[in-house]
């Protein structure tokens, strides 16, 4: 039986950018940097408390894997904002928020409470979104 | 959509100022930091400081900026930095502390820590294949014996 995920991907336009995103801005863990060649790094990471799952932060360009007309419409459609990432848990919703504002990330939707429970919404440098959400989504957000 | 300047919630000033105290501390672990002088800064008394610091980040200041410096000790000793060097560069002035306190929250000491990265970092260097799962490799045209240049279509 399948028991976790342990590998997946970011599809992401310039390797070094996502680097200093996910590791600098988002805190999250460099857990293999490895050249592969020219341009090229098997580059992944992985959220703080989540040691065993590596999220690859996959270059989308001209390679075997993506085809000129593949890699190109890859990439209009990631700056377009149309990939949604997945959720990311956080303790604290409003001092997560505020921390990565300060850090320059761009939020599509402010924290809000909906029907599901409070979220926001953030981009990555190359365009693919995330929902950022609190542990506890019923509970009382706010810490303080 | 909506930008920081509209938005706001309950307590936005206080938030603002426990954030700002966490990114003081990432910003200078590696200094003297004086607790008492963040919670100065933040307008807070410190007692009211450390509650609400706790409050969202389940971490006094104090255990947060021991966690900080150890996490960034964690990186120094990856990149082949030594464990006296290391001790120093994040902020200790002791290395018998520095050395306990790393054992007692990294489960193993800074110098096995240092020698499994040094092994491994030289494993990857040898053999990279060895760290990347097979289906990767495929797909890019990654082999044992190529030059890891993707193959252009």
């Amino acid at each position: 039986m399948i028991t976790k995920m342990t590998v997946t991907n970011i599809h992401v336009i310039d390797q070094n950018s996502a680097y200093d995103f996910y590791v600098n801005k988002l805190g999250f863990n460099l857990v293999d940097d490895i050249p592969m060649g020219p341009d090229t790094r098997w580059l992944t990471v992985s959220p703080p408390d989540q040691p065993d799952l590596q999220l690859v932060l996959f270059p989308v360009k001209v390679s075997k894997m993506f085809p000129k007309e593949t890699a190109e419409t890859l990439i209009s459609l990631i700056k377009q904002g149309i990939f949604g990432c997945g959720v990311l848990t956080c303790n604290d919703i409003f001092a997560t928020y505020e921390e990565l504002v300060a850090k320059g990330v761009e939020f599509i939707k402010p924290p809000s409470k909906e029907f599901y429970g409070t979220e926001a919404l953030f981009k990555d440098d190359s365009g693919n979104y995330f929902s950022l959400q609190p542990l506890n989504n019923f509970g009382n957000e706010n810490n303080i | 959509m909506s930008s920081k300047q509209e938005f706001t919630y309950p307590k936005i000033y206080l938030y603002r100022r426990i954030v700002q105290s966490k990114l003081f501390i990432d910003s200078n672990y590696a200094k003297h930091i004086d607790l008492d002088n963040i919670s100065d800064e933040a307008f807070f008394s410190k007692f009211h400081f450390i509650r609400l610091f706790k409050n969202v980040y389940g971490k006094t200041p104090h255990q947060y900026l021991k966690a900080v410096r150890i996490e960034n000790a964690k990186k120094l000793l990856k990149n082949g930095e030594s464990v006296s060097e290391v001790c120093f560069l994040v902020g200790f002035d002791s290395l018998s502390s520095f050395s306990g306190l790393f054992k007692r929250m990294v489960g193993q000491s800074a110098s096995t820590y240092a020698a499994i990265h040094k092994q491994n970092k030289a494993l990857a260097a040898k053999t990279p294949l060895a760290f990347i799962p097979g289906c990767y490799a495929y797909q890019h045209g990654w082999s044992e014996n190529s030059n890891f240049e993707e193959t252009d279509l």
